[in-house]
């Protein structure tokens, strides 16, 4: 024991590793009303974990070649040990990241998590989730199935819809005429390195800004206003032990349900691996039916609902930059909500029913992006778009117009 | 309010048969990875009737006898090809210009078959073979309609024909429909029934039985480690609730403090 101590002392005395403890652990005092809303930053850390690890154990038997990726991840599923439990871990680890991402972003809605002074908090983590999508979509093209070809393909082509520089924009993206191998091999490039580095990057940011404003909570009461004689927040309580062991239990539940997918249903009826890639991609047979996976469905949804042209551009046009709008709109969320209070506890009802109403519309259009389009699918897109970017663009003025309810001094 | 509801709900409804997509009336087939007679079986139809033509190009041999608890020695001399070791893939020689020519598609790899297609469409599929002379091969497929690939199995289930007669009337969902009276399954007529013209080797029970083993086997080689998956699963389902139980106890006893 003595060793070891002396062992942290050398260490410490090199390197901040006891001050970065108590900053981020031991002594970061987090508001104590948490509720099991605010596990999903800590399951988004564990999948991020689990996504680089099992990516690391598939990249050593993967071919990133047109010629052998299917083959070899179908030889990682049967010849390589437990490759079939990697590979799941993967697959279904990119649908729960995505799970998780999503409820830790409502969370933020719910709770105005993104307000002053956590602004910056809030364009990491929109970072992060922009990456993350781009990381997903270079992902699903690496097993060469017909869904990775053929949903790729899409996408890419959307690049297209740009006018002026569309067309060649597409093909500098792909590196090809069309989708190909050496679409594949960029693709793994950015998927394996790229795109990982600037992830955790981004996290590591995330994570420091909130260090430095301090959590946030279910009443949006700022803690640091009531602070003992010791500068401790009255209402704070320290991360590490109380969150850690209260986050174990958490991290259980979810790998329960994570695991019960992963071992019994790792295909999820077709939505987290879809059937027509269990078929090597054939550029030359198109499937029936190319539907996005699952998380990208409700910005496909918004992409298929334009179908007019306007000012002389056609309707690919606007669909692509109504998806890109639907983005890059959660960007600036911080500076939409001109509330006084953060939490929809204390907010308005205009505020909760345009919450609501955003979420519902968030999974209609989900839903609609899987389905083929049909004319009474269209016209409920086009409506769940437009409460989709109203509550944004509204925003201003219903939060700053509604009477809201005094937020208490302490939790 | 409750129409739009209702009217919303009856537009999304369909993504439940989002992976069905056919209209063709599909046997149930309900697969059963622990009955290792009939995988067995099936592996044998298949070495003997498909894999002529078809690959298993991402299976190997010796995974699927070790798997399906056939010993190597019986194996290499009852079921392996003559020019295959125990340890290679289940490719075939056959050239794809030549399939082509031959079949007028090269017949596609059946590994995963079973997972791109699903298990009661091969077990539909297998069964569906009609007399067609208009057709290269003289026959048609009411499952695949204009399919490039011969009955192989005609031997074994007969020659059947394509009429109108009396046969099971379906309702849309593909449900079969019973008289409210008599609780009887309902007949219609149609004209694009198959009924069976010259008897095979097999009587009708027989040949479902044939269709089922081989769409069992094809179902286990799509994902072989199925069983293996489901027995490591419920072990480390346990031990999820087992050490989230204590992490409970611990949490709760950290929390005591707090008043939470």
């Amino acid at each position: 024991m003595a060793e070891l101590k002396g062992l942290l002392g050398w260490v410490d005395a090199r390197l901040p590793v006891v001050e970065a403890y108590e900053k981020h652990l031991s002594k970061y005092y987090a508001p104590k009303n948490f509720n099991f809303l605010y596990i999903f930053g800590v399951l988004s850390l564990v999948v991020l974990v689990n996504q680089i690890l099992t990516g690391v154990w598939l990249t050593m038997s993967f071919t990133p070649s047109a010629e052998d990726a299917f083959a070899s991840v179908e030889y990682i599923m049967r010849d390589v040990e437990y490759g079939w439990l990697i590979r799941y871990m993967h697959s279904t680890g990119a649908s729960a990241f995505f799970v998780v991402i999503y409820m830790h972003m409502f969370r933020g809605l719910l709770y105005g998590s993104y307000q002053k002074p956590r602004e910056l908090v809030w364009l990491f983590g929109m970072a992060i989730y922009l990456m993350l999508m781009a990381e997903a979509f270079m992902g699903y093209l690496l097993p060469w199935g017909q869904m990775s070809y053929w949903g790729a393909q899409v996408i890419i082509s959307l690049f297209g819809a740009i006018p002026l520089i569309g067309p060649d924009l597409a093909q500098w993206v792909r590196g090809d005429y069309l989708i190909s191998g050496i679409t594949l091999n960029r693709f793994f490039s950015l998927h394996v390195i790229a795109l990982p580095l600037v992830i955790v990057a981004l996290v590591v940011l995330h994570l420091l800004a909130l260090h430095h404003v301090g959590s946030n909570n279910p009443k949006g009461v700022d803690i640091k206003k009531h602070k003992d004689k010791d500068g401790i927040p009255l209402d704070g309580i320290p991360f590490h032990p109380f969150y850690t062991v209260h986050d174990i239990v958490g991290i259980a539940v979810f790998l329960f349900v994570f695991c019960a997918v992963i071992f019994f249903f790792p295909e999820m009826g077709g939505y987290f691996l879809e059937k027509p890639n269990f078929e090597a991609a054939n550029p030359l047979k198109t499937p029936e039916h190319i539907a996005p996976v699952w998380y990208f469905t409700p910005f496909y949804a918004i992409l298929r609902a334009v179908t007019f042209p306007l000012f002389g551009l056609d309707a690919k046009f606007w669909g692509v930059v109504a998806m890109g709008g639907a983005i890059a709109i959660l960007f600036v969320l911080p500076w939409l909500d001109r509330s006084p209070v953060k939490s929809m506890l204390y907010k308005g009802w205009i505020s909760r029913i345009f919450l609501v109403s955003f979420c519902i519309s968030f999974v209609i259009l989900g839903v609609l992006g899987v389905l083929p389009s049909t004319d009474g699918r269209t016209l409920v897109a086009q409506i769940a778009s437009v409460v989709y970017f109203a509550f944004f663009i509204l925003m201003p003025w219903y939060t700053r117009w509604e009477s809201t309810k005094t937020v208490p001094e302490r939790v | 309010m409750r129409k739009i509801f209702a009217s919303v709900v009856l537009i999304l409804l369909p993504i439940t048969g989002i992976a069905a997509g056919t209209s063709v009336h599909l046997e149930d087939m309900k697969p059963d990875l622990h009955d290792k007679a009939s995988l067995q079986r099936g592996l044998s139809l298949f070495s003997n009737y498909c894999l002529g033509c078809h690959e298993a190009g991402y299976a190997r041999f010796e995974r699927a006898a070790t798997d399906l608890g056939i010993p190597a020695d019986l194996f290499t001399e009852n079921l392996l090809p003559t020019n295959k070791k125990i340890g290679d893939l289940m490719s075939n020689a056959m050239a794809d210009a030549d399939a082509k020519t031959w079949f007028g598609a090269a017949p596609p790899d059946l590994t995963l078959g079973a997972r791109v297609r699903g298990s009661d469409w091969v077990y539909s599929y297998l069964q569906a073979f009609y007399e067609d002379e208009t057709r290269p091969w003289g026959v048609n497929n009411t499952v695949y309609p204009n399919v490039g690939m011969p009955n192989v199995l005609e031997a074994l289930q007969g020659v059947r024909y394509m009429t109108c007669a009396q046969a099971p009337a379906f309702d849309e969902n593909n449900k079969p429909l019973f008289d409210t009276l008599t609780g009887e399954a309902l007949t219609e007529e149609k004209c694009n029934t198959v009924v069976q013209k010259t008897k095979g080797q097999l009587s009708e029970k027989e040949f479902e039985r044939v269709a089922y083993d081989l769409t069992n086997f094809l179902v286990y080689m799509g994902e072989p480690s199925r069983l293996q998956s489901e027995a490591l699963g419920l072990k480390v389902l346990l031990f999820i609730v087992l050490f989230g139980i204590f992490a409970h106890l611990l949490s709760k006893e950290y929390w005591r403090e707090i008043g939470h």
